[in-house]
């Protein structure tokens, strides 16, 4: 069957690879899964835990929470970005200069840091000297992100749009402009409505960018760290703690090093099973349809 | 169905054209008979694009009518011409199946489903897609997509014109063949009009009852193959039709002489009163290698460069008097040593200012 010439020299070729990889993320990676199945005492005397702290973790109501805020608000952020970016792709110029003053202005948000972009937006909703936070004052609304929970999220969920809804239209816009001249007058000729030419040229053109998009989003958001930090530390109570805020509380606040490592893995896997079902749904989508359509006629 | 007229049209993408060169499309009159096939025939960058675009209603000329029968469509949208058009990549939906595809421009026009799903089967049967009818358009081979695009125009029973635009250019070869088989059946079985643009002149000549050959926005022949080989109007559709193409070698006239590489030969025919930029064309396969002319015969001392044999027939390239020249020979015939070259008198032409001129016999 197999007639290849083998050999097992090859594995040097891979080796340099193996060796980067072991460093930049098994290694380190490694010390996490060790202290996720050990307990402590302090004196740097650690006991056998086995499975104890994922028990521990997956059956705490404080992670379980976590996850529902944490999913909530990467389920917020894609139904927003996604056909917000869409939206602002579709409409930006082909041609002519207006492209370049649209990429460059789209393409400033993305340039700020996240620390930055919290810092901004703190200041930017003060009462007294933000210019939002002074207008919703004026207007009668009391706007106060620290005692409110709806407003702590809709300003996190505002500053995520605005910091991030750029890249999601660079990544449409790329696709859009893929697309052949040819499409669009086919699809002319062929009588299609404006609707249908997004439902069945640009939409499906844009899939592959789409899938990047989601991925890119979705990882992100569920990662976020750095704003609610900035702007509310988690609070009101606990309504902005997201799970990367609360695995630095367990970590490094309250130095419980076995759970947070057994949280740090679960965190991660749920990253991973989540972007692997991205991927899988939004590739297969309209690849698997005909082969399963054989099948059932 | 319909006669397409078009009526002094000329088209620049420039603002305000200053001069000719500013013209993609130089003035072109011409009528294309309803249920004809046309060819239009030229490099890249001819124009012969722009051309098309104007007839199905993609741009709008800047100058000039295009009519279909009596009606004016100059300014009418591709939809509103109702005509069809194949481009060069296939157009397909990627995420409907064949049948959905073949049915998309019948559902946008608002016909009946029954209607809808009749044609349709009847289409798939035409283009031999039956069979894969359910499955999706995105994973199906570069001339099955083509049949598709192709498809969707045909679906329409009742579309003016079809055009295509170099529609074979991704197909693999031995497709090609079968696809325009395909196309020269479809119009027999539909017969539309069908205009289609391509560079190949084989695609051009086998596909066409009539040839328009462009040559930098301006059409310089409309011709049957035969007139386009006989009696190439411009000495661009001499070298440009033909494989090899026509050799042109600077020359003069004088009544019924020609004079070329210092020979004179007798044609026959009277020519008017010339000017000064004579080009004398003969086509390679009108040239004959001897070793010495025949009485009566005018022969050229040729000295030969290089022998292509292309298998049925060998092309042998060399110069006479400085002026390149090539000839075909028979495959079984071989180079005489110091060959002279014997033009036929009656196949020779004249050439004004790359303009053809005709002589009286």
């Amino acid at each position: 069957m197999n007639n290849k010439p083998f050999d097992n020299k090859a594995w040097f070729f891979v080796l340099p690879v193996f060796i980067l990889v072991a460093i930049s993320a098994v290694i380190p990676l490694m010390t996490v899964v060790n202290y996720s199945v050990q307990d402590s005492f302090g004196n740097n005397q650690f006991f056998w835990a086995g499975t104890e702290w994922f028990t521990e973790v997956l059956n705490s109501d404080r992670f379980r929470d976590s996850l529902v805020r944490n999913l909530t608000f990467s389920a917020i952020i894609l139904c927003i970005e996604i056909p917000l970016g869409i939206a602002v792709a579709l409409a930006m110029p082909r041609k002519g200069i207006w492209v370049s003053v649209c990429l460059v202005l789209m393409a400033l948000p993305l340039l700020i840091p996240w620390n930055v972009v919290g810092t901004i937006w703190l200041i930017f909703g003060r009462a007294d000297i933000g210019l939002l936070g002074f207008t919703l004052a004026k207007m009668g609304i009391v706007f106060n992100y620290g005692q409110s929970w709806l407003q702590a999220w809709i300003i996190i969920i505002l500053m995520d749009v605005w910091h991030w809804t750029s890249l999601v239209v660079l990544l449409c816009y790329s696709g859009l402009v893929a697309i052949p001249e040819a499409y669009y007058q086919a699809a002319r000729i062929d009588g299609a409505s404006r609707w249908k030419v997004f439902r069945y040229i640009q939409l499906p053109k844009m899939q592959r960018v789409l899938l990047i998009a989601i991925l890119l989003r979705f990882m992100d958001s569920f990662m976020i760290y750095t704003e609610p930090f900035v702007l509310t530390g988690g609070g009101p109570g606990n309504t902005t703690t997201f799970l990367s805020i609360d695995l630095v509380k367990t970590a490094i606040g309250q130095f419980d090093l076995g759970p947070a490592a057994a949280m740090s893995l679960i965190y991660f896997l749920i990253v991973l099973l989540l972007s692997w079902v991205f991927y899988t749904v939004m590739t297969n989508y309209g690849m698997d349809a005909p082969e399963k359509r054989e099948v059932e006629s | 169905m319909a006669q397409i007229t078009l009526d002094q049209l000329a088209h620049s993408y420039l603002p305000n054209p200053q001069n000719d060169a500013d013209y993609a499309l130089k003035r072109i009159d011409y009528v294309w008979e309803d249920g004809g096939a046309y060819a239009l025939l030229g490099p890249s960058g001819c124009g012969k694009t722009t051309l098309l675009n104007i007839i199905s209603g993609l741009l709008t000329p800047s100058g000039g009518h295009v009519k279909f029968d009596e009606h004016n469509v100059t300014h009418l949208s591709p939809e509103q011409r109702n005509i069809a058009q194949v481009f060069q990549f296939p157009v397909i939906y990627d995420t409907m199946t064949v049948a959905e595809n073949l049915a998309f421009p019948l559902l946008n026009r608002g016909i009946e489903r029954s209607e809808v799903d009749k044609r349709v089967g009847e289409m798939l049967e035409t283009l031999d897609l039956t069979a894969k009818a359910r499955r999706r358009a995105h994973g199906l081979s570069a001339d099955e997509k083509q049949k598709i695009s192709l498809g969707r125009g045909l679906v329409r029973y009742d579309v003016n014109a079809i055009l295509f635009d170099e529609p074979l250019t991704v197909i693999d070869p031995h497709m090609k063949w079968q696809l325009r088989t395909k196309l020269k059946e479809l119009h027999e079985q539909f017969s539309h009009t069908m205009i289609y643009v391509t560079h190949d002149q084989t695609e051009a000549l086998t596909f066409a009852d009539k040839v328009v050959v462009m040559y930098e926005g301006e059409v310089v022949q409309i011709g049957t193959p035969e007139e386009l080989f006989d009696e190439p109007a411009h000495t661009f559709v001499g070298y440009f039709i033909g494989s090899p193409g026509m050799n042109i070698l600077p020359g003069g006239v004088d009544g019924s002489t020609v004079n070329v590489a210092g020979k004179q030969i007798n044609v026959g025919k009277r020519y008017p009163k010339t000017g000064t930029n004579i080009e004398i064309g003969i086509r390679p396969e009108f040239v004959k290698l001897t070793e010495s002319a025949a009485s009566g015969e005018v022969g050229m001392p040729m000295t030969v460069h290089s022998v292509e044999d292309i298998g049925r027939y060998k092309i042998v390239r060399g110069d006479v008097g400085g002026h390149e020249l090539g000839a075909v020979i028979n495959e079984s015939d071989s180079v005489p040593a110091n060959p002279v070259a014997v033009f036929d008198p009656a196949r020779i032409n004249v050439y004004e200012d790359s303009h053809l001129v005709r002589g009286q016999i």
